[in-house]
């Protein structure tokens, strides 16, 4: 194993994974993270925790997977290009693994016009898969960007993300391969909704074997209600929610919408399982962090692996 | 060629407030072009003050006046016989020009007129846009001749982001994503294994991070 990271360590072993996520709160309140936290326990093997996503400002993904950390999770720190260019983004990535954190997710970062700071400037000195090549680097070569010795080399399992649903399609699969040459080693998804669509996906993946490469972690969201299902489908770019989802969470009473959102995530994830290639799921549960167990539960995604 | 937008008047009314004699000076060249600062906008914006100034009853003696380009001395030089009759100089050039114009005139001051925003193309009659940030390490053989770098909102150099949606950018509907149009063209071009490179972290330090550039040609130098 290259790292300690207990993704890494299941994935190694053959198991199916099983990861969420953490939004860290507007405020320097850490009882926030806690209470989400407590939610996820003996849930879930890693727990993502964003940076600043939507270009909302928010408590650091840095800070909040420490308190994570002490909780005893294996934290994935999710890091943005949008705010820091090669000299902060190297020097996050040192500390982050001397302060115990495993794992690193190398995205690109939302655009600052999304969020509540749309006159800041961008840094994008370097983009997502030159991200993932910079924590390869580093670790496997002791070399940071610049070209000097790295002394304490960061021992991070690297992630990152892929929207099979974004255009141009075609190149989706090319952009995964960059993204594996580059050294990725595990890939959490887009939320899936249009199956057929990922299936798509996943054969081009499949043609070019990038899923011996990487392990292929399948995203989900479960819609609270056929408003949520129309605004991801209009106002979230890159999404993809068939309409046949939309008509049957409107079919149901307003009462009865979230139940049928959850029902609606649950065969979706049996449908993702049975995908070849797909090593995990990870629940996208937004702001609805308590629903994760109960679906992980009816999922037969319970018990996880012991965290070692 | 160099695009710029006039200023709102009432921020150029808010600028030469303080003053009574004004040298509005156009420049023929790139703003010319995309309509924003040349001589006949020197005129239009020489009758908006007049107006305004008849109107308001203020004492307000305008000047019009449009140069080759204010990016050259020879040419700056050309107003020097009459510069001192005026208090104040409100250049619709670009940003280099109201500043070279200053250097020029140092007992001067020099307001612009226009806010400068991007080196663009004319997409049609009273359309322009960006194509160029002048990175200074020119990308666009291995781009199919379209830059990443000012397409893309990001400036990704390794291909769309999850963002990019019926060709269109998620940050706005009505911009085309960057990466799109570089992905149609390299296959049009038969290049589209061109898109499996990585393109490795660019060398900014040959654009603005590197400080501010200057050029020396001395086989042109006199």
């Amino acid at each position: 194993m290259k790292t300690k990271s207990n993704i890494e360590r299941i994935l190694e072993s053959g198991e199916f994974v099983v990861t969420s996520e953490c939004g860290p709160p507007r405020g320097a309140d850490p009882e926030v993270i806690r209470r989400k936290g407590a939610l996820l326990k003996e849930v879930v093997d890693g727990v993502n925790v964003t940076d600043n996503q939507t270009s909302v400002v928010r408590m650091s993904s840095f800070a909040s997977c420490i308190i994570l950390k002490e909780m005893g999770f294996d934290p994935i720190l999710q890091m943005v290009c949008r705010d820091r260019n090669r000299i902060a983004i190297q020097s996050d990535i040192l500390g982050a693994a001397a302060l115990g954190i495993n794992n690193i997710l190398c995205l690109s970062g939302d655009h600052q016009k999304f969020g509540d700071h749309a006159q800041a400037k961008n840094v994008f000195d370097m983009d997502s898969i030159q991200l993932i090549n910079t924590v390869k680097m580093m670790r496997d070569d002791g070399r940071f960007v610049g070209g000097d010795e790295v002394n304490g080399r960061p021992r991070l399992f690297i992630g990152a993300a892929a929207n099979p649903f974004a255009d141009p399609f075609e190149i989706r699969a090319a952009r995964l391969a960059k993204k594996v040459k580059a050294g990725v080693e595990f890939i959490q998804t887009q939320c899936i909704y249009n199956v057929k669509k990922f299936e798509q996906w996943m054969e081009m993946v499949r043609g070019r074997g990038l899923h011996e490469k990487c392990a292929i972690l399948a995203g989900v969201t479960p819609f609270k209600s056929v408003g949520m299902a129309r605004y991801m489908k209009n106002q979230v770019p890159g999404m993809d929610v068939p309409d046949e989802m939309i008509e049957r969470l409107g079919g149901m009473p307003k009462e009865k919408q979230s139940e049928e959102g959850i029902k609606i995530c649950l065969e979706t994830i049996q449908r993702l399982r049975e995908i070849p290639g797909v090593r995990g799921i990870h629940i996208m549960a937004i702001e609805w962090e308590e629903k994760v167990a109960e679906i992980a539960k009816a999922a037969g995604l319970l018990p996880r692996p012991q965290l070692t | 060629m160099i695009v710029g937008n006039r200023k709102p008047l009432e921020e150029i009314l808010g600028m030469i407030k303080p003053y009574k004699r004004l040298l509005l000076l156009g420049c023929n060249e790139c703003v010319t072009v995309c309509s924003v600062g040349g001589e006949r906008e020197v005129g239009v914006l020489a009758s908006e003050l007049r107006l305004w100034s008849a109107k308001e009853g203020q004492d307000l003696e305008i000047r019009e006046h449009t140069i080759e380009r204010q990016c050259d001395h020879e040419y700056i030089d050309q107003i020097r016989s009459f510069v001192d009759e005026y208090e104040v100089i409100l250049s619709m050039a670009c940003g280099a020009g109201v500043q070279y114009v200053a250097d020029k005139y140092p007992t001067r001051p020099v307001l612009p007129a226009i806010n400068t925003t991007f080196l663009g193309v004319t997409l049609e009659q009273g359309v322009w846009s960006e194509r160029c940030q002048g990175g200074g390490t020119c990308i666009l053989d291995q781009t199919g001749g379209i830059c990443p770098i000012t397409r893309c909102a990001k400036s990704l150099l390794n291909g769309p982001c999850g963002g990019s949606s019926n060709g269109k950018c998620e940050v706005d509907k009505e911009t085309d994503c960057g990466w799109q149009l570089i992905v149609d063209r390299l296959k049009e071009l038969g290049q589209l294994d061109q898109y499996e490179e990585i393109m490795p972290i660019k060398d900014w330090s040959t654009s603005r991070d590197g400080g501010p550039r200057k050029r020396v040609r001395e086989d042109s130098r006199l």
